[in-house]
């Protein structure tokens, strides 16, 4: 009674659309008729292509087309063509290494500190999700709670995240307030740089951590238990099954989220700028502020170099993820091969 | 049919470009503290009495006007008005109100001295008047001194007088330092004209730092190595990030601050009566005891469709009798000669600081070198700051030598000049 009182549910629930596949069946033939099967997919994948091409290639090609003009004025009728100048001066460099020697330090300064950035905090954010993940996979009492725990954050806005953990930080800051009360020397964490730029790796680890173990959780409980079943009857240490069966197999979703931590490291700005506002001095100084700064924030603004540091940016951030999946596929067919 | 439906498309991008209709005169507002409230209870009058007139009040954070206005504009869009502290820069977007007000002499007579603030040089229009006229300048803590026992130093002091006093409180009464400056070119620059600093050059072009900007800077980067200026505020940002140590001194934690007549509404209202707090005017240098003139003007955006209606509500709030009601209930020093000739300014406070505090930036303002009270009618100021800014706290950040950071302001002005021309 109740699998047939389930049924009639389900049934009505699919109804509407049931009737509207119904009606659109022979307009879609007739369509199908005269464009062909090629034709089809390109009708059905003109309307996402026309979005994108809007609001993502075009603003893309407008942004090239910025770089290649100076002045303040917004209109690009109006604006100077410069060609490549502004690529020049951002390139302009007696040794790359020592932001100095370059004519736009503050751009070179800013590339260095988000390698730095990308490098350390992609790499812990990757060994701590993955460790949370595999903690939260197993047989944990409350495992609801801490799986929500961990994941509360990635729900909060950057600029909350950001404003929460400077009131922590600052010098006159809750952390301080306890090391005080514990008798210890209070720190001044976000004027210090080392201290500074560990705290925009932390607080940004902290801010998306629960996301990326989220995505690692799903391929660790797509993983066979009868393969551990397996292992165990062999005797496998738990290390062993980790590093030949949990990795290799957890492989793909990893990658997923190398990808994905790289990209959004890149890019790193809302937790950071209103935590350290890129500060002590230039210490947390990322591309994405450098290029606000230079495109909006300043007293006289540069479009113009703001568009042609973003265009860099954009590029490295591509051959990155072609890297990354270039890397990916290698391991996918060496896996098949096996 | 189609050339119909064309217009009406036409005509609704039009009129969503501009924001308002007709009759609808948008201003956008920033606040530093009442005066928005302010702003609306006689706009709200006006209306009353202009019924044919809608005066939308856009009230938004100080960032918009400093980072998203000058992007409208350059667009030739925003709104019909706004309140502006980057006057200069920007005067090639300000409406020429001459055939729009009702007595252009009026307006000569009473807002002429800052009227070459705003608008373009050579250029005789009327775009706007000020708001308030500010003057950079200090503040004591009056019962930290006491409770230190060290005389607050008078009239005539030197900075390095101003921060030995403050250096003595600050070891007595542990405060986090002896005094701070907001992190700003703007602010500064009264105390670099006071050591000899001259950034206006012979051709009207930004002039080389010179030995007198060099003096007070180098002093000022010691003093924060001495962990006697608050590194904290220079250093917590990079570029030419804003950032205030209000906070520092409502928290009684500076003996010392520098900052400006605008901070007496929000030192009144968050200290109240916990300490006794005054205005000092400004430390004095080698060359002079100068502060630097400044303030918000309301200027008129030239994009307006509506001028005739934009006229009128410049001319109401222009009024003498608006202009003092303003000025009584903000706080805010008045830039119209007939207010200030008249005086008897009842200020809306109960606070007795406020008085005294308004009295001092009174008086000193008649100690403002000439060299500053140029520099707010000069148009590359703003590029002189945000490069002072942003390689001092470089420097204070450890990052550069002060050798290297003279020889970046110099070329990082002459960029922004390349760039802007």
């Amino acid at each position: 009674m109740a699998t047939r009182l389930k049924h009639m549910a389900g049934a009505a629930a699919v109804a509407p659309l049931a009737l509207l596949a119904r009606v659109l069946d022979p307009p879609l033939r007739a369509l199908q008729r005269v464009a062909g099967q090629g034709g089809m997919i390109t009708f059905f994948l003109v309307p996402n292509m026309a979005i994108f091409g809007i609001f993502v290639l075009l603003p893309l090609c407008i942004n090239f087309v910025y770089s290649m003009t100076a002045g303040p004025e917004l209109f690009l009728a109006q604006r100077d063509w410069v060609g490549g100048a502004q690529y020049a001066k951002l390139l302009d460099c007696e040794d790359y290494t020592r932001p100095a020697t370059c004519d736009e330090d503050l751009f070179w300064t800013a590339v260095w500190n988000t390698a730095r950035f990308v490098v350390v905090q992609v790499t812990l954010l990757v060994v701590c999700a993955t460790v949370t993940a595999l903690i939260l996979n197993r047989e944990l009492r409350a495992r609801g709670f801490w799986r929500a725990v961990f994941f509360f954050p990635v729900l909060l806005s950057p600029v909350v995240v950001g404003l929460i953990w400077r009131w922590i930080l600052q010098r006159d800051g809750i952390l301080n307030a306890a090391m005080l009360d514990l008798g210890l020397d209070p720190v001044n964490w976000l004027i210090e740089r080392g201290w500074a730029f560990a705290a925009t790796v932390g607080v940004t680890i902290w801010a998306h951590l629960g996301f990326y173990a989220l995505i690692l959780l799903a391929g660790l409980q797509a993983i066979p238990r009868d393969l551990y079943e397996a292992a165990e009857m062999d005797g496998t240490r738990p290390a062993r099954m980790f590093w030949r069966i949990t990795l290799p197999l957890l492989m793909p979703n990893l990658l997923v989220v190398i990808v994905l931590a790289l990209i959004r490291a890149v890019q790193v700005f809302d937790e950071a700028y209103v935590l350290t506002g890129g500060g002590p001095g230039t210490a947390t100084l990322y591309m994405t502020q450098y290029i606000y700064e230079v495109g909006f924030a300043s007293l006289l603004k540069n479009p113009g170099l703001a568009a042609a540091a973003s265009i860099l940016m954009g590029g490295v951030l591509v051959v990155l993820t072609l890297v990354q999946l270039g890397l990916g596929r290698r391991g996918e067919s060496k896996g098949k091969a096996r | 049919m189609r050339k119909m439906k064309t217009s009406l498309a036409a005509l609704a991008v039009g009129l969503m470009a501009q924001g308002a209709l007709a009759g609808d005169v948008r201003v956008m507002w920033y606040s530093d503290g009442v005066e928005g409230a302010v702003i609306k209870d006689l706009l709200d009058r006006f209306m009353a009495e202009n019924p044919g007139i809608n005066v939308i009040l856009d009230e938004v954070p100080y960032s918009v006007v400093q980072e998203q206005l000058q992007v409208q504009l350059e667009a030739g869009q925003g709104p019909d008005i706004a309140r502006v502290t980057n006057i200069k820069a920007l005067a090639d977007h300000w409406l020429d109100l001459t055939p729009h007000v009702a007595d252009p002499d009026y307006w000569r007579e009473n807002f002429g001295a800052q009227a070459d603030w705003m608008r373009p040089d050579g250029s005789d229009a009327i775009t706007g008047f000020m708001t308030q006229i500010t003057l950079v300048g200090g503040f004591a803590n009056k019962t930290l001194f006491e409770q230190a026992g060290v005389e607050m130093p008078g009239k005539g002091a030197t900075w390095d007088d101003w921060v030995e006093a403050s250096a003595r409180v600050m070891e007595s009464q542990g405060t986090v330092a002896a005094f701070a400056i907001d992190r700003s070119g703007h602010r500064i620059s009264g105390p670099n004209i006071s050591y000899g600093g001259v950034y206006i050059g012979e051709d009207g072009m930004p002039a080389p730092v010179n030995d007198g900007t060099k003096d007070f800077v180098g002093k000022l980067v010691d003093w924060t190595e001495q962990g006697l200026h608050l590194k904290d505020v220079w250093v917590s940002a990079s570029g030419s990030t804003y950032r205030a140590a209000a906070d520092d001194f409502i928290n009684a934690q500076l003996p010392f601050y520098y900052s400006g007549s605008w901070q007496i509404a929000n030192l009144s209202t968050k200290i109240g009566d916990l300490f006794d707090w005054v205005a000092t005017g400004s430390p004095c240098g080698s060359a002079g005891c100068s502060g630097l003139q400044g303030g918000a003007a309301l200027v008129a955006i030239k994009y307006t469709q509506n001028a005739e209606e934009v006229g009128k509500v410049m001319d109401y709030l222009a009024q003498e009798d608006v202009v003092r009601e303003f000025s009584e209930r903000t706080l805010f020093l008045p830039g119209h000669k007939g207010v200030n000739t008249k005086g008897g300014l009842n200020w809306d406070t109960q606070d007795p600081n406020v008085g005294a505090a308004l009295d001092t930036f009174v008086a000193a303002a008649a100690d403002v070198l000439p060299e500053a009270q140029r520099l707010p009618a000069w148009k590359w100021g703003s590029a002189y700051y945000g490069a002072l800014v942003t390689r001092i706290s470089q420097v204070m950040a450890g990052e550069l030598a002060l050798d290297e950071a003279w020889a970046r302001i110099d070329s990082d002005i002459a960029e922004q000049v390349e760039a802007a021309q």
